[in-house]
């Protein structure tokens, strides 16, 4: 940059700098109005949640909750199934991820560290599976479902959530795999390790920040899945939450509080987690939306 | 090291299990609900061939092009708006302070489930307690209507939290497409004489076009398929009104127990999915792509 060229921009720097400070703070104001939009709604909820009917109905919905009704969330939560629909949450959606992450590992490694000829073809395969709109798969899963009684059954859920998820998992680790260096496995192969003991000694631990990132997108899509569980179950014993509360608020419609406590307490875990790992959750949406 | 990366037995070993599980969950309903639609069948008993006429009854079946013109008006809404992220993501990456929280802010309720973000907002609509009419009468409008009610503003009311969830993801996408921009090609354009607005409309949009691209596809097709939200907030109601493809599928077939043709409506939201993926990629295509 030449001595001129610097002083040109001190120039403009210094002309634009009030109309620019005012400038600033519109946009700093739009921002910030986008942010309470964002935020508002799920602070009315858990204001409504500690209210009663009769604060619903007839003070101003803006109003703090006068008196907060902490008990509508230990009534719903025994008296609602709520504890039994977020029990099969958790361990569905544990049960799913973990079956997805070790799955989609060993396609990665299988397709980046090992050669054979038809790796390309079955990339293709997965990679396609991202395209595919679960919507027209559900009559046929349904009925393959019922001919091998496995409706109303959790396994019909995992095996779907597992085969719906893999696409994408095994993106995102692509990503990462491609770029992990390659000599530690050389040199393990060298000492005559099986290849077994190389992916799970070796590559599977080098791959903990990835799977992580996988983890927490994976848990968040099973967690949130309600067109498959509405389809495939139909007990309450294996119902999660997204249905669960579906069932709830269908009986309790006119109970706010109730309503608001459910409605909390199902998505309070992936407020918790993305408190912890909102990096980690970025990072992964990013990478599954961008090369899809 | 070759010898043991071929290894066959271990390649089937780790890449079968995954393989298996998308051909038979993925890959073959989806040709399943192709054939289904060529049947009239109840779920239950006997599949009866009857040929196309499904399909054909689909051309005319006016309740099938309501709701896929409800789907397409959907998709267009969302294709526009793609339009005001983008002018969020460009300020949001402009140096301003604070630019990653509010990124993060902006995610939080695509977190949430489709079924807690519907439910939330059946009570945000509601006529009499919700918040949006309570707003309306503390601003002086007299008879806020109905909204969810209304045939002619069910699909906009519906639309609302649609943008509620989605413009966090789409933000998030822009904003780290548009940090991967090298400063030093901004700084050149600025010494240059190049106005903010010059940098952004003819250096930052095509340098980020890729990505602008992928997430027209993305909206596009999404919207195709938008079915949770809906079928909670309105079960397609009032007669129809806010009725798209997917929900117009599972009625056909879960509730009124036609799976041929439920199948039928299944195997075209199929092909608008891959048409309009293929079109909106021609339409965008462009022979020489930026590098920088």
């Amino acid at each position: 940059m030449t001595e001129t060229g610097q002083q040109e921009v001190k120039l403009q720097k210094s002309e634009g700098n009030a109309a620019g400070k005012f400038g600033y703070a519109i946009l700093y104001l739009i921002l910030g109005i986008i942010a309470v939009l964002q935020i508002y709604p799920l602070i009315w909820l858990v204001f409504f949640s500690l209210k009663t009917n009769q604060e619903v109905f007839n003070a101003s919905p803006f109003a703090l909750p006068a008196d907060p009704k902490w008990e509508n969330y230990a009534t719903v939560w025994t008296q609602g199934n709520i504890n039994l629909y977020f029990f099969n949450s958790v361990w569905i959606t544990l049960v799913s991820v973990a079956l997805t992450i070790l799955l989609a590992s060993f396609v990665t490694f299988a397709i980046t560290r090992m050669n054979w000829k038809l790796s390309k073809l079955v990339l293709g395969l997965f990679m396609i599976g991202l395209m595919i709109p679960v919507h027209s798969t559900l009559i046929p899963l349904f009925n393959f479902f019922l001919s091998i009684n496995l409706i109303d059954h959790p396994l019909a859920l995992i095996l779907t959530y597992t085969a719906f998820n893999l696409p994408l998992t095994i993106m995102i680790l692509l990503g990462f795999y491609s770029t992990l260096p390659r000599e530690v496995e050389e040199a393990a192969v060298i000492d005559g390790s099986s290849i077994h003991r190389i992916f799970f000694q070796i590559t599977l631990p080098m791959s903990m920040p990835v799977m992580s990132t996988t983890f927490i997108i994976n848990m968040i899509y099973n967690w949130n899945e309600f067109v498959f569980i509405n389809t495939f179950i139909s007990s309450d014993s294996y119902k999660t939450l997204t249905v669960g509360i579906q069932n709830f608020i269908g009986q309790y419609s006119t109970d706010w509080g109730a309503i608001g406590a459910t409605l909390v307490i199902s998505i309070l875990p992936i407020l918790i987690a993305f408190v912890f790992l909102s990096n980690k959750i970025v990072e992964g949406i990013a990478a599954g939306a961008v090369k899809g | 090291m070759n010898k043991v990366m071929s290894n066959k037995w271990v390649i089937a070993m780790y890449v079968l299990p995954a393989l298996l599980l998308i051909l038979v969950l993925i890959y073959v309903p989806i040709i399943l609900t192709g054939y289904y639609g060529l049947m009239k069948w109840d779920g239950i008993g006997e599949m009866d061939f009857i040929g196309l006429s499904n399909y054909t009854k689909l051309l005319t079946d006016d309740d099938f092009w309501q709701s896929s013109l409800n789907s397409l008006l959907l998709a267009i809404f969302s294709l526009l708006s793609l339009i005001g992220y983008l002018a969020i993501s460009l300020v949001l990456a402009a140096k301003i302070k604070g630019a990653d929280l509010l990124r993060k802010i902006y995610l939080i309720p695509m977190l949430l489930s489709s079924v807690a973000i519907a439910q939330l907002w059946l009570k945000i609509y509601h006529p009499s307690n919700g918040l949006l009419n309570s707003l309306l009468v503390f601003f002086g409008v007299d008879n806020p209507p109905a909204w969810l009610a209304e045939p002619n503003l069910v699909l906009g009311a519906i639309f609302v939290p649609i943008i509620w969830q989605y413009a966090g993801f789409y933000i998030l996408i822009y904003y780290a497409a548009l940090k991967n921009i090298p400063d030093s090609v901004i700084e050149a354009a600025k010494i240059d004489g190049a106005s903010p607005l010059q940098i952004a409309y003819k250096i930052k949009l095509p340098l980020i076009m890729g990505v602008i691209k992928v997430t027209i596809v993305l909206s596009f097709v999404g919207s195709l398929k938008y079915f949770d939200l809906i079928y909670v907030m309105t079960g397609g109601g009032p007669n129809g009104a806010s009725e798209v493809i997917a929900s117009y599928m599972y009625k056909q077939a879960f509730n009124s127990y036609n799976f041929g043709y439920g199948s039928a409506v299944g195997f075209a939201l199929l092909l608008f999915c891959l048409l309009a993926t293929v079109v909106i990629q021609r339409l965008t295509r462009t022979d020489d792509e930026v590098e920088y």
